[in-house]
């Protein structure tokens, strides 16, 4: 695997296609086979495609096939679908076991069994994002380092055999110094670099066109590597939170540091009287909420307390937490998300049966119920059992389902003056039982308090940088590459005649008509395009 | 040449080979990930009883903590509570102490439910869920092991039997 050494002396590394400083063509088959070349990539060698001994260079030459990143991309785009066909595991607020073939029967079970429900998050469609990265990384290495290094290494004066076969080709047999001079003014006038070598011209411009595709290319490898850092821990926060009214609860993932007061919380409607644009959609629609705000204080922990005992919290800030407009700090944002309704405290007022006359009210709170409650005068009334969210076991017996108080129902003693050994009676709501016969008291229901429970999303995304810095790059590669063109116009002397080739890697019609403007007042024939006219050759057979 | 050609590509080929593997292994592990790790050292806390008294985990060093944290409204607790009330009485002259936490809960609940089970043990109530959410509790009844210097032995969630508890206090008494 030696260098090639062509004749206008330039060494060229194995594989090279066309000389990169004149041009001449290197390759034997590229010398038999076709009237004009094939100018991608300036005929470079593109490496992988020429050492491949050991595993490192294969596998670099498999990711560096342009084949195989194309079928990546395919890969992708077909799994990617796939993913959308039926809802995904996040999206669903049940077990994902039961919902798919309830839902969507045999189809949806599959669905589930092929592990489909989480498609973006799977190992394998990881892969296959990876892939795609190391094969753009490796396809954009591989073919930009040649590509600068033969345009850096073209000389001005270009091999025959490389002007005769380009796309665009003329020949003139006599050209004044006259015209060469307007050839070199206009050209500078059309913004080209021109280069002379004894009285041969290389014009150029737009060079810097060709390196968009791999500007592009590094905007997405940053792209892929933002998403990377989301998995790197505390730099994606996506956390509930819930807080009650009243209540102050530390701020997840903030590793204890951050909490929060929820002091109120707002629901506010449209006012049908009020708002008269929105009389007709409001008429339509029912109510329609105006505002969901949680009025909150942000504290921060000051001392180094450890978890279980009572921190020492420093006020930071007051805020309103409303609809897109979350509290923000230190990277993290607490957005208004949701909210729920919680019974409170409960007030009974124990009730003489016969008379209908209260004996005393007590109100109790559902969080921290007290064991006895005195009202005086004899009068007591004693919790001997608390479930905030009752239902029957199995076997008979009271008991609660959770720690929340959806459903409170209580076991009480009364002890009046009548009944100083008290009274036993069991209270749910809508429900009395009285298992030891029939009591003088009762425990009247008289209201319930509720309190509303602000849910909230705590946010942070320490990878959005990357991801908006990536987008960027991507957009400056497209642009650079898509609104210039990078021309070369060759004049040069060859056995006594003047050959003008031109060469442009898009927008044939442009060159060729700046090629027009710029031989204007010259006496030089215009060039013609060999494709073209090889095209109408054929129409005309 | 060619050896700096292998250089450069193996290199290359090791960096995106390493940033793949880190998130495939992050994107895989984060489902069952502990927050406490066994064998790792289990974060220290300090909760008060209902008597009053205040337990620090880090006071128990030297010997065995059975760390079990529970609600009144969790069926398996309840039936595990009192095996762990009988062995409790068995191990605490043997250097285990027995830390009981539960989880948000209404002193009331808690002392009729320790009153009705006839549980003779500290309980301590995590108010505000710090505890839990230290030690990244989801299901309950969930039991700790952890060993004379402070090391997690064993992390188990699920009703236990009281041959098994036997079993865990015999694991870490010093």
């Amino acid at each position: 695997m030696n260098d090639v050494k062509c004749e206008c002396g330039h060494v060229n590394p194995h594989g090279t296609v066309l000389c990169e400083a004149c041009g001449k063509v290197l390759d034997e088959n590229e010398i038999n086979n076709k009237e004009l070349l094939d100018m991608r990539y300036e005929g470079s060698a593109r490496r992988s495609q020429t050492y491949n001994k050991t595993i490192i260079d294969k596998i670099w030459n498999f990711f560096s096939s342009v084949k195989v990143g194309v079928w990546l991309i395919i890969i992708t785009l077909i799994a990617s679908t796939i993913g959308t066909i039926l809802p995904q595991e996040m999206y669903i607020n049940q077990p994902p076991d039961v919902y798919y073939e309830q839902e969507y029967g045999w189809f949806g079970k599959l669905y589930y069994q092929l592990g489909l429900h989480d498609l973006y998050g799977s190992w394998w469609y990881l892969l296959l994002i990876a892939m795609l990265g190391i094969s753009l990384v490796i396809c954009s290495l591989d073919r930009v380092v040649p590509l600068y290094k033969a345009l850096k290494a073209q000389r001005v004066t270009r091999n025959e055999g490389f002007l005769k076969r380009q796309r665009v080709f003329g020949v003139n047999e006599i050209a004044s110094e006259n015209d060469l001079t307007t050839i070199k003014k206009q050209l500078k006038d059309r913004r080209y670099h021109v280069r002379e070598e004894n009285g041969d011209l290389l014009a150029e411009k737009g060079r810097f066109s060709r390196w968009g595709p791999y500007v592009n290319h590094v905007g997405l490898i940053i792209f892929l590597f933002g998403g990377i850092l989301r998995f790197i821990p505390g730099f994606y926060v996506n956390e509930n939170l819930w807080v009650k009214e009243g209540e102050t609860a530390a701020v997840p993932e903030t590793g204890g540091q951050f909490y929060l007061q929820n002091n109120q919380f707002i629901l506010q409607h449209y006012d049908k009287n009020k708002d008269k644009t929105f009389e007709k959609a409001i008429d339509r629609a029912g109510a329609v909420v105006k505002n969901y705000q949680s009025n909150v204080v942000l504290y921060k922990r000051e001392s180094n307390n450890l978890p279980g005992e009572k921190p020492k919290l420093k006020k930071v800030t007051d805020y309103k937490v409303r609809v897109n407009q979350p509290l923000t700090f230190e990277g993290y944002s607490v957005f208004q998300a949701s909210f729920r309704n919680e019974m409170n405290a409960m007030s009974f007022s124990l009730t003489n049966k016969k008379t209908n006359q209260s004996a005393g009210n007590l109100k109790i709170d559902l969080q921290n119920p007290k064991g006895k409650y005195d009202l005086g005068n004899g009068y007591s009334v004693e919790i001997l059992n608390y479930f905030p969210d009752f239902e029957f076991a199995k076997s008979g017996e009271p008991t609660t389902k959770s720690r929340v108080p959806n459903n409170p129902a209580f076991v009480f003693r009364m002890t009046s003056p009548e009944k100083p050994k008290g009274e036993t009676s069991f209270v749910a709501i809508k429900q009395t039982i009285e298992p030891f016969g029939d009591n003088t008291y009762k425990m009247a229901f008289k209201g319930v308090d509720t309190k509303n429970v602000s849910g909230f999303i705590v946010r942070k995304d320490s990878s959005l940088w990357a991801i908006i810095l990536g987008g960027i790059i991507f957009m400056i590669g497209v642009i650079q590459g898509a609104y210039w063109n990078h021309r070369r116009i060759w004049v040069q002397n060859k056995n006594g005649q003047v050959w003008l080739a031109a060469h442009t890697n898009k927008n044939w019609y442009g060159l060729k008509s700046e090629i027009e403007t710029v031989l204007l007042g010259t006496k030089f024939s215009i060039p013609e395009d060999r494709l073209q006219k090889e095209n109408t050759d054929k129409e005309d057979v | 040449m060619k050896k700096r050609r292998l250089i450069i590509r193996t290199i290359i080929l090791f960096i995106l080979g390493a940033a793949v593997a880190y998130t495939l292994y992050e994107n895989l592990t984060k489902d069952n990930k502990q927050k406490v790790a066994v064998g790792e050292a289990a974060p220290d806390f300090a909760l008060v009883d209902m008597q009053g008294n205040k337990h620090r985990l880090s006071e128990y060093k030297g010997q065995g903590v059975f760390l079990n944290f529970w609600g009144t409204w969790c069926p398996p607790c309840k039936k595990e509570m009192p095996y762990i009330n009988n062995q409790y009485h068995q191990f605490k002259d043997k250097g285990v102490q027995l830390m009981s936490v539960d989880i948000q809960e209404s002193p009331l609940a808690v002392s009729q439910f320790a009153d009705r089970l006839k549980l003779d043990f500290p309980i301590m109530i995590d108010t505000d869920k710090e505890v839990m959410n230290t030690y990244g509790i989801d299901l309950l009844p969930a039991t700790f092991l952890i060993d004379k210097n402070g090391k997690v032995l064993k992390y188990h969630t699920g009703e236990l039997s009281e041959d098994k508890i036997r079993e865990f206090m015999e694991k870490i008494k010093p």
